[in-house]
C-alpha cells in the first residue's frame, strides 16, 4: 500500500467495492493527494450519497456521514452551518446528484455554501444494474431503455453555473493531475465549488452503454469524447461537434452563505 | 418577570415550542413553510441568530431533515417542524435518524389528512405516521401536549429524551394546541440535558452500554474519525449490512433501547383514578374536553377519571393494563378514526370494556360529547 493510502484510508473499511477497472479509484487517489497537498485532514468532513461514488468517502479514515439516496447535500449544508471552519466535501454520482438530488442540488448551487461537490459521472445506475440515469446519452441501450433512450442528458455542469455555483470543473478519471489540482481549487473556493468527473464503469456502462469497451479502451473512449478550452481554439468546427468541455468552465465571486449567517449572529442586517 | 427568571406569557403553542427548543439549547432549525406550523419556523428565524443559532429556509421538507441530522453530527441540538404532507416527506430521514442514532426533534403541529386534506384544522391523525412511518423495524418517542404550556415543557423534554435515547423524538402538537394563545410560565430553573462528548481513547462509536444507549454524543472534526452510516453497521461503524447476526443485533437493540427503558420514558397525568370506575383515556388537544367531562360527571357523583397520556410512543401499555384491572370502562376519545384506541384495547387485554370515541373532520370533541360516553358507560355497567 503507498504512502497516501495508508495514511488517509479507513483499513478496518476495506476492501473497496469497486468493480475491477473502475474510474473512483483514480479519484479517490487524486482527491487524497490534493488533501495531502493542502494538509487539511483534520477540518475535512465528507458526506457520501448513494451509489458507487457515494462509497468513497467511507474508505477515508475522516469524520464521514454516508446519508440517503440524493441527501447528500443538505446534510453537508447542515454539517457546514454547524461549524463554517470545517471543509466539508460531498461525494456523489449523476444519478444523486441530478436525479433524485436535483433540488437539493441547484439550491445549495443558489445559496454559494461553501461546499466541494464532486460528482463522479458514469452516465448510468451502475450499483443498481445498469439502468438509465439523467446524464445518460439519447438513444442509448440500458436496462431500462432497451430501445434506446428517448430522453436527452442533463449538462451537469451548466447546470450548476446556472443555479449560481461559483467554481465548476469538469475533469475525467483520465485526467488524475488536473483532478488534483482542481480538487485543490474547489476545497479553497470560497464558495460552492463543482466537480464533475466522467468515469469508465466497464461492468455497467461499457457494457450497456458501449457495447462491452473494457476499462482501458472505455476510459480512452472517453478521452477521445472530450475536449479542453486550449484545444477547442485550435479545432475545426466539424471536429469540435459532439465533443465535451473539460477545465475550469466557471469561476465567480459571490457571499458566501455560512458567512452571511455568521453576520446575522453578530446582529448585522443582510 | 419574576426573581427565579421565570416569565410569564400569552402565547401560541407554536410559539412556546420556539421558546422551548431555545430554552433547551436548540441552537440549529431548518424548515419550509406549512400551515398550521409556519409559525415555528417565522419565530426560530427571529429567535436563533441572536443566540448563536442558524436558522435555513431549505428548499423542501426532505432536504429540512437531512440538514437537521447534518447539524446535529456537526454539534448542534436541531430541530425541524411541518405538518402532515411534510412530515410525510421526511419520513425517509427519519429512519435514517433512528438508524445512525442521531438525536434531533421533529415537531408535527398535526392537521387533516390524508393528503392536503384541511390544512388549517386540527387533527390527531399522524400518531401511527409518527411511530411507523419510516420503513423498516425502529422505535421513536413521541411525546402529545395538550396546552401551550406543555408544548413549552414538552419541547425541551423532547430535546433532553433525543440525547439521552439518541433517537428522533417527536413532539405532536395539532393546530389547536399550536394556535391557542394562553398563558405560558417560562424560564426558572427548568432541566436542560447537555451534550456530552464520549471519551476518544478506544472509541467505538456504536458500542452501547448494557442498557442499549450509546454514552453521549460525539461531533464531527473533534478528533473521532467518525463514521456514520446508514446500513446496518457495527460497533465501528463499519456496515455490516450482509452480516445477518449483526444485522439483528442492531436493529434489536435499536428498538429494545426505546422499549426496555419504557419506565424512564412513560409520562401520565392521572385524574381522579382511585376509585374510578369509567375512566376517559386521553391525549393532545382531545384531552381538554375529556378532563372537563371527567369533572362535571364527578360533580353529579359519576365515579369517572382520566388517564392523559403525555408520551404515547412508546405505548405505556403497563399503565393502562393496570388501569384496565381497576377500571370498569375505558373511554378512548380521539381526533382521528380511532386509533390510539387499538393500542388501549391491546394492553387492556380484555380486563376493561374499550369504547372508541373517534371525531373525523377537525372539530374538536364537546365536553357534553366525552361526558355523554361516560352516562352511556355507567348505564351499560348498571345493565350487565
Amino acid at each position: 500500500m503507498n504512502e497516501i493510502a495508508e495514511k488517509y484510508l479507513r483499513q478496518e473499511a476495506l476492501p473497496m467495492i469497486f468493480c475491477p477497472g473502475c474510474g473512483d479509484g483514480t479519484v479517490l487517489g487524486a482527491f487524497l493527494r490534493a488533501v495531502d497537498e493542502l494538509k487539511i485532514g483534520d477540518q475535512l468532513a465528507l458526506v457520501g450519497g448513494i451509489g458507487c461514488s457515494g462509497w468513497m468517502p467511507v474508505y477515508v479514515n475522516v469524520d464521514t456521514i454516508h446519508t440517503l439516496h440524493g441527501r447528500a447535500i443538505p446534510v453537508a449544508v447542515g454539517l457546514k452551518a454547524t461549524r463554517p471552519d470545517r471543509k466539508v466535501v460531498v461525494f456523489t454520482g449523476d444519478g444523486d446528484a441530478i436525479g433524485i438530488g436535483g433540488n437539493h442540488f441547484i439550491h445549495a448551487a443558489r445559496r454559494n455554501v461553501d461546499l466541494t461537490v464532486i460528482m463522479i459521472n458514469n452516465a448510468i445506475y451502475g450499483m443498481t444494474g445498469g439502468q438509465a440515469a439523467p446524464t445518460t446519452p439519447s438513444g442509448a441501450t440500458t436496462q431500462t431503455t432497451p430501445y434506446g433512450n428517448p430522453e436527452d442528458p442533463f449538462d451537469a455542469c451548466k447546470l450548476a453555473e446556472a443555479a449560481g455555483a461559483t467554481y465548476v470543473a469538469r475533469w475525467t478519471a483520465g485526467h488524475p493531475r488536473q483532478l488534483i489540482k482542481a480538487f485543490k481549487e474547489a476545497i479553497q473556493h470560497p464558495g460552492f465549488a463543482f466537480i464533475e468527473v466522467m468515469t469508465q464503469c466497464p461492468v455497467q456502462a461499457g457494457r450497456y452503454i458501449k457495447g462491452g469497451l473494457d476499462a482501458p479502451e472505455f476510459l480512452a473512449d472517453i478521452r477521445k469524447s472530450v475536449v479542453t478550452e486550449a484545444q477547442a481554439a485550435t479545432m475545426p468546427p466539424e471536429e469540435l461537434a459532439g465533443r465535451t468541455r473539460i477545465g475550469l468552465l466557471h469561476r465567480s465571486e459571490r457571499p458566501e452563505l455560512t458567512q452571511r449567517l455568521a453576520a446575522l449572529n453578530r446582529g448585522e442586517k443582510r | 418577570m419574576s426573581e427565579d427568571g421565570r416569565k410569564v406569557r400569552i402565547i401560541q403553542g407554536n410559539e412556546a415550542s420556539v421558546e422551548g427548543a431555545i430554552a433547551a439549547g436548540c441552537r440549529f432549525f431548518a424548515g419550509y413553510p406549512i400551515t398550521p406550523a409556519s409559525e415555528i419556523a417565522e419565530l426560530m428565524s427571529r429567535r436563533l441568530p441572536p443566540v448563536g443559532g442558524t436558522f435555513l429556509q431549505m428548499e423542501d421538507e426532505i432536504a429540512s431533515i437531512n440538514a437537521v441530522i447534518g447539524a446535529s453530527w456537526g454539534g448542534a441540538k436541531a430541530c425541524t417542524a411541518s405538518s402532515g404532507p411534510g412530515i410525510s416527506l421526511m419520513q425517509e430521514g427519519v429512519g435514517y435518524a433512528a438508524e445512525t442514532e442521531t438525536p434531533c426533534v421533529v415537531i408535527n403541529v398535526m392537521r387533516g389528512g390524508p393528503a392536503t386534506g384541511q390544512p388549517t384544522i386540527s387533527s390527531q391523525q399522524d400518531i401511527y405516521q409518527a411511530r411507523y412511518g419510516g420503513h423498516g423495524d425502529y422505535e421513536i418517542i413521541a411525546l402529545v401536549p395538550s396546552s401551550a404550556q406543555e408544548a413549552y415543557d414538552l419541547t425541551i423534554k423532547a430535546f433532553n429524551l433525543a440525547e439521552e435515547f439518541r433517537v428522533p423524538v417527536y413532539l405532536l402538537s395539532d393546530e389547536i394546541v399550536g394556535h391557542t394563545r394562553e398563558r405560558v410560565v417560562m424560564g426558572g430553573p427548568i432541566e436542560v440535558r447537555e451534550r456530552v462528548a464520549p471519551p476518544k481513547e478506544g472509541y467505538r462509536p456504536y458500542a452501547a452500554g448494557p442498557d442499549g444507549l450509546l454514552p453521549g454524543m460525539p461531533a464531527f472534526n473533534d478528533g473521532y474519525r467518525l463514521l456514520v452510516e446508514g446500513q446496518h453497521h457495527d460497533e465501528r461503524g463499519i456496515r455490516a449490512g450482509d452480516d445477518v447476526n449483526k444485522s439483528a443485533a442492531l436493529v434489536q437493540r435499536l428498538n429494545d433501547k426505546v422499549r426496555k427503558n419504557i419506565d424512564r420514558i412513560t409520562d401520565v397525568e392521572r385524574v381522579d383514578l382511585d376509585d374510578a370506575e369509567v375512566a376517559v383515556v386521553c391525549f393532545g388537544s382531545t384531552a381538554r374536553p375529556a378532563l372537563e367531562a371527567v369533572q362535571s360527571a364527578r360533580e353529579k357523583g359519576v365515579k369517572a377519571g382520566a388517564l392523559r397520556l403525555r408520551v404515547i410512543w412508546p405505548f405505556p401499555e403497563k399503565v393502562v393494563a393496570e388501569l384496565a384491572g381497576r377500571a370498569r370502562t375505558l373511554i378512548v376519545p380521539e381526533m382521528n378514526i380511532g386509533k390510539l384506541v387499538l393500542e388501549v384495547r391491546r394492553s387492556a387485554g380484555g380486563r376493561a370494556e374499550v369504547i372508541s370515541l373517534p371525531r373525523l373532520g377537525g372539530a374538536l370533541h364537546t365536553p357534553e360529547e366525552v361526558e355523554g360516553a361516560i352516562m352511556d358507560a355507567v348505564k351499560g355497567g348498571n345493565a350487565r
